[in-house]
């Protein structure tokens, strides 16, 4: 056990997958570089040389088809995207191809590809450098999706990604790699489906991922101070989603709100909302709420970009709402995490 | 390019003559089912460039992979695929090529190198490119070709697909089906340069445009370039020049429409290349028209088999809907 970066974790997890299999493979734009990708290829270069970690031009679309057929043909891509903005270039791949072909073609062949896309946030990346697109691979039936929030989860869902047989989109998000987190220095799969309960409480249950969960527990935190205690369940898995833990949740406390770190309009949350609403309509006592982007574009300036993204204190104030309570006097603390420089 | 075609002998001609035939046989009879609503899925029908298919995969080992496109009836039945689970699949029966999910436009067959067929256009071009990638990753000694229109080349994906085979000298060959049209644009009206061969040659991929209605002509290229690619060389474009018979999806002819040009016509149903094929194989090689009367019964008869197998065979259980979505791991 070592305590490590989420950043590390990944790329621990990668190499100890490529010494497990030698079909695997990482390639992407500055797979190889100096930069690291961040720190998750820290190493690969030097160990596996340049014919299983490669750089490729700047064609989202064409190398996840080539990640596609290498794949067909028995091997197993690792395609990493430093911005998850640029997936928008490869959905045709990803999900008229890779989603499709076992089952268009009758449950004959499958797709082992792992495809990692890096959220941005901070140091104004603005509009096309901190979206993500959790909601589209959730929609189309036929790819697995997962947003690891610890380092432990980075490391045990790539491995158990590159081990599954089926296509694998992986969204990462830029803050959390900052965070360290005891991780197993052996190798270890953590499992699709199953929500992980952050935080155990009785009053309100706030369903949250990614870098949501983050700010969820820093509220949660807060609360517990003031004497209310929330549940923070992170599903990380969200194909397949363990709706059954949410369920769970939410007979206990009667009350939900959902924390994406994305739009709520058509995305995760509304669809975990809405699984609720059809299947755990009785244990609700109230509306269940949401909490996403602010519904444009994200922008750049600090005083913008604050109001655009949910946080602990907007996460505070929401469950006091929900509550029916007065705010307290004190302030939520906002220590929100935030890398500088250009990149 | 243009090698010579004197080493075809007579068996040579004989089985790419029946693959042609067993082409034109087997969508002619789909287009003479078509109204009776028994095939309930688009069909894009490669009358008329039956060659291509051919003479392509008459130069392939059983191994050597294929990806094609919505228009793959051809290359399914000329790379070895079962003509009883082609239509079975034509038919959406769960005796068929993808058990009634896929339909005409995604035949497959991977037993015989048939990879995968996609209706979106030019998207199996990089699949194609990183099944060759995964060859000469494994160090093995197959080749792939990716078949796509004139219409692909538009594409982007096109593009980033040439440079990659460049880049990394993957065994692919880029078989291009230039019918001149894309649905029913024609080539100049979305090309500057429509010399579509030339494109990858700015990659560094060489490029040939030749006929694509003379089989043997088809096979020396095809022949020459996957020596060359098999061995270690650069991957190429080959560009056949050809002509639809039909219309882009449907089983009827639409040759008086607006879009098509009446010279291409004739040209295509002066180099038919079935009728081709059979004057070379009378004249040098001694075959009659008894001969031809025989093979074309036995394709007959075996078509009649395939038909009977898919009107027959059983519809999928509705249970089938939620299966092979997700593959277990072992």
């Amino acid at each position: 056990m070592s305590v490590i970066n989420y950043g590390y974790a990944l790329a621990q997890g990668l190499i100890q997958s490529m010494e497990r299999d030698p079909n695997v493979f990482v390639f992407g734009l500055g797979a190889d570089d100096h930069k690291e990708l961040f720190g998750s290829v820290k190493g690969v270069l030097e160990r596996f040389g340049p014919k299983r970690c490669f750089d490729t031009a700047i064609a989202e679309n064409g190398m996840t088809g080539v990640a596609v057929g290498a794949a067909i043909a028995g091997l197993k891509p690792v395609h990493v995207h430093i911005r998850a903005d640029f997936l928008y270039l490869a959905l045709d791949q990803i999900l008229n191809l890779a989603a499709k072909w076992r089952y268009m073609f009758g449950g004959q062949m499958n797709v082992p590809i792992v495809i990692r896309a890096v959220i941005g946030r901070s140091w104004g990346q603005g509009a096309q450098h901190s979206q993500s697109l959790q909601s589209f691979f959730m929609h189309v039936p036929g790819v697995k999706l997962v947003m690891p929030t610890t380092a432990y989860d980075a490391k045990g869902y790539l491995t158990a990604a590159i081990a599954d047989p089926n296509p694998v989109v992986m969204i990462e998000h830029r803050i959390l790699y900052y965070i360290n987190d005891e991780v197993p220095d052996e190798y270890y799969e953590l499992p699709f489906g199953k929500a992980y309960v952050r935080k155990q409480g009785g009053d309100v249950t706030i369903v949250a991922n990614s870098y949501m969960v983050t700010e969820a527990l820093k509220a949660a935190d807060f609360l517990e101070k003031q004497g209310i205690y929330v549940e923070v369940v992170d599903p990380v898995s969200l194909v397949p989603l363990d709706e059954e833990t949410i369920l769970d949740s939410v007979k206990k406390t009667g009350k939900l709100l959902i924390v994406d770190c994305d739009w709520a309009t058509c995305g995760v949350s509304a669809e975990i909302a809405a699984i609720v609403a059809e299947k755990g309509f009785g244990s609700l006592k109230q509306p269940i709420q949401r909490m996403g982007s602010a519904h444009v574009p994200c922008p750049v300036s600090k005083n913008l970009e604050d109001e655009f993204y949910p946080n602990a204190r907007k996460i505070v104030w929401k469950v006091y709402e929900m509550l029916g309570k007065d705010l307290p006097k004190e302030d939520v603390p906002l220590l929100t995490h935030q890398f500088k420089g250009p990149f | 390019m243009t090698p010579s075609s004197s080493y075809l002998d007579s068996s040579a001609w004989n089985e790419l003559f029946r693959k042609m035939l067993k082409i034109r046989l087997a969508e002619s009879r789909v287009a003479e089912i078509y109204p009776t609503d028994k095939i309930q899925s688009p069909v894009h029908l490669s009358l008329g460039q039956e060659a291509i298919a051919a003479g392509v995969c008459h130069a392939l080992r059983p191994d050597d992979h294929i990806y094609g496109t919505y228009r793959g009836h051809g290359i399914f039945i000329a790379k070895g695929g079962d003509l009883k689970k082609a239509f079975a699949e034509l038919y959406a029966k769960n005796t068929g090529c993808c058990r009634g999910k896929g339909g005409s436009m995604h035949y497959v067959a991977p037993e015989v190198g048939l990879m995968g067929c996609s209706a979106i256009v030019a998207s199996t071009i990089p699949v194609a490119v990183g099944d060759a990638f995964a060859a000469k990753y494994l160090g093995l000694d197959r080749v792939t070709v990716a078949f796509f229109g004139d219409g692909a080349v538009g594409e982007g994906v096109f593009f980033e697909s040439l440079n990659f085979a460049a880049l990394k000298q993957v065994p692919v060959i880029f078989v291009l089906e230039n019918n001149n049209y894309a649905v029913h644009s024609c080539v100049k009206e979305r090309h500057k340069v429509t010399e579509l061969y030339k494109f990858g040659e700015g990659l560094g991929i060489k490029g040939i445009r030749t006929d694509g209605f003379d089989v043997a002509n088809v096979y020396a290229n095809m022949r020459e370039a996957v020596q060359t690619v098999r061995g270690g060389g650069s991957p190429m474009v080959l560009e056949f020049m050809t002509h639809r018979w039909a219309e882009h999806v449907g089983p009827g002819a639409d040759h008086n429409e607006k879009y098509r040009d009446r010279a291409l016509l004739n040209l295509a149903i002066e180099r038919d290349s079935i009728q081709m094929a059979k004057n070379t194989m009378k004249r040098g090689l001694g075959f009659s028209d008894d001969d031809f009367l025989r093979i074309e019964n036995e394709l007959k008869a075996e078509i009649d088999e395939a038909v009977g197998f898919a009107e027959k065979s059983p519809i999928p259980d509705k249970k089938e809907l939620y299966e092979g979505l997700f593959k277990e791991r072992i």
